[in-house]
């Protein structure tokens, strides 16, 4: 190992630990904001292979957080162990992301935003509409913390471990893939699709399973938010959720690992920043993205580059 | 049967609104490449502009209208053009699918902070009257716009075909430096689509919100919608567009009393799927092969 990946791998070594600890200085607020963290950095890795790998746009990743989130409340009221709800949010989250990913795919790419965007509308309906399952506006209540081994998860700092041992697991996964012929694959479908589909890359094959891929991890984010906050309604999964998490992966940098991690941090924080614009919020948050667009389309950690190119 | 028959008609009025603005969403495309997610705010800062207009300032609906579309051409399209989407476009699609995003929760909250969240009543153009067709009762103002949004799209349409300027917008959109080399200038017929947009936008808020009621929401499934009718009916032509329009308005309004009411928003995904998967090039688009 060379001296940098050595510091790299330290760095990393220090950031997990100081994580793990952070909770024993923080009150229960702080813990919540930080696991709330990890949660939106599970859906952004997701995402992240979605829009920064396979170079898709999607605008569906809250509604997929939404369908984690529902399935998880639901088979948790049932006392279905929580063992077994995160492989069902996870592929309940797949199984749809193929169904939807695949006719918007197969003919032209930027399809795939608008079946997104009405995907994300729709979820927001069912969920609304569907009292029977989903207790429509009002939302279901009192999803409780998950049993793990016996051992019921009640204290805040403990849910907050169990979260990210979850990112740190699921981020390890998705450093893997990447590292794979998949993910040689992915990178050569977002750089020259017709290059990547000329050496017999599959093209629909390969963006489709990363579309499906990234509404999984966005699955399992769900299946930790539902207990996490406790009471889950329609309005927390809406299209405007849905940029925040594609703004998450974009003001990060998309198509840098690290980029969900940063990324995140603006979109749990930016509501606290914000809070002197009041009613004003919103209005400030939509002009806020087209200029920092306009001045700085590839994200925070482009920044570095830019700064050395000048 | 009579109900069926209303049901359909002002189903096809709402569809024309729906493909006046599929038709400025297609021009833009086809100009430019530029994905415009805040076409439904560009509708509905128009509704809130006519609005302000007649309430604040007195002014009778025509003076109002006619303002507000060149207001509307200024801002919604020489400004939308020059600060956002000609910075954004040569980064490629996605920040400029984000950048419209932000400018239509941007619009959307500025709306209902600085005039006001509630919901307005709008005077219609036409008279608030019922004729007898044939045995069954139409409302006027769902011929009238029906009649409105036909006639757009046949202007545009011959606009498009018939005039030299309309040619060399057709030109630029198929291949922007041959038409170049063609001595035309390429930025001032993208422009031209962009001002023809914002000027849709500006006579579907004047159709629309008689039937929708102004509110600052207004436009979060009529953008949608509009995209959706572009693609079903195929790219390439208005009649595509009007086509489109129309099969999603009718298609909702039917949905909407007969199955349920809660999913006739979802009625166009739908749609838009099934014809994706069976005729990916649309209903009345030519196919393309992919270029290489």
């Amino acid at each position: 190992m060379t001296l940098p990946r050595i510091l790299r791998w330290g760095a990393l070594a220090i950031a997990i630990a100081a994580l793990w600890l952070l909770p024993t200085t923080l009150k229960s607020y702080g813990i919540y904001i930080l696991t709330l963290w990890c949660v939106y950095v599970i859906a952004g890795l997701g995402l992240n292979l979605t829009v920064g790998y396979a170079g898709q746009i999607s605008l569906g990743q809250a509604g997929f957080l939404g369908i984690g989130a529902y399935t998880a409340a639901l088979l948790a009221k049932l006392g279905v162990s929580y063992l077994l709800i995160v492989p069902a949010s996870a592929s309940l989250c797949f199984a749809i992301g193929i169904g939807l990913g695949f006719p918007a795919l197969r003919v032209q790419h930027h399809y795939l935003a608008f079946a997104t965007l009405g995907f994300n509308m729709l979820c927001f309906l069912v969920f609304r509409n569907e009292d029977w399952l989903t207790g429509g506006t009002f939302g279901i209540n009192d999803i409780p913390r998950p049993v793990l081994f016996g051992y019921r998860i009640t204290r805040a700092a403990d849910f907050y471990q169990l979260t990210l041992v979850m990112m740190i697991a699921l981020a390890a996964l998705m450093a893997l893939l990447l590292r794979s012929p998949w993910g040689r694959a992915f990178a050569a479908l977002r750089d020259n699709p017709i290059r990547a589909e000329s050496v017999g890359i599959s093209t629909t094959f390969y963006t489709l399973m990363a579309f499906a891929i990234g509404a999984a991890f966005a699955g399992v984010a769900g299946a930790l938010f539902a207990p996490l906050v406790g009471f889950i309604e329609p309005a927390s999964f809406t299209v405007t959720n849905s940029l925040a998490m594609l703004l998450m992966v974009i003001v990060g940098g998309s198509g840098r690992f690290f980029a969900p991690a940063i990324g995140a941090v603006i979109v749990v924080l930016l509501p606290e920043w914000l809070r002197f614009a009041a009613d004003w919020y919103l209005a400030v948050f939509g002009f806020l993205i087209v200029v920092m667009m306009v001045w700085l389309p590839g994200g925070l950690l482009s920044l570095p580059d830019r700064i050395a190119r000048r | 049967m009579t109900d069926l028959f209303q049901l359909l008609i002002s189903g096809i009025a709402t569809g024309g609104c729906y493909a006046l603005a599929a038709l400025g969403f297609t021009l833009l495309w086809q100009a430019s490449g530029t994905i415009n997610f805040a076409l439904g705010e560009m509708v509905m800062l128009p509704a809130f502009m006519m609005l302000f207009f007649i309430r604040g300032a007195g002014l009778p609906l025509g003076i109002a209208f006619l303002l507000t579309v060149t207001v509307s051409m200024l801002v919604l399209g020489v400004g939308f053009k020059r600060l956002v989407v000609d910075p954004l476009i040569r980064h490629g699609v996605i920040p400029l699918v984000i950048a419209t995003l932000g400018l239509s929760i941007g619009f959307k909250n500025l709306a209902r902070v600085a005039y006001s969240a509630q919901v307005f009543t709008f005077p219609s153009i036409f008279p608030d009257q019922l004729i007898n067709l044939a045995g069954v009762r139409v409302s006027v103002a769902d011929l009238g716009t029906l009649a409105l949004a036909c006639g757009v799209a046949v202007g545009v349409q011959l606009l498009l075909n018939r005039t030299l300027t309309g040619r060399a917008m057709q030109a630029v959109a198929q291949n922007r430096d041959a038409a170049r080399v063609l001595g035309i200038d390429a930025d001032r017929m993208v422009m031209y689509a962009f001002l023809i947009n914002a000027a849709l936008a500006a006579l579907t808020a004047l159709l629309v919100t008689p039937v929708y009621l102004a509110k600052f929401d207004m436009g979060d499934g009529l953008g949608v919608k509009a995209f959706y009718a572009a693609i079903i009916g195929g790219f390439s032509s208005s009649r595509g567009a009007l086509l489109g329009g129309v099969l999603v308005g009718v298609l909702e309004n039917l949905v909407g009393a007969y199955i349920s009411p809660g999913y006739k928003d979802g009625v166009a995904l739908l749609l838009f799927l099934v014809v994706i998967v069976f005729r990916p090039e649309g209903l009345l688009g030519q196919p393309q092969a992919r270029r290489v």
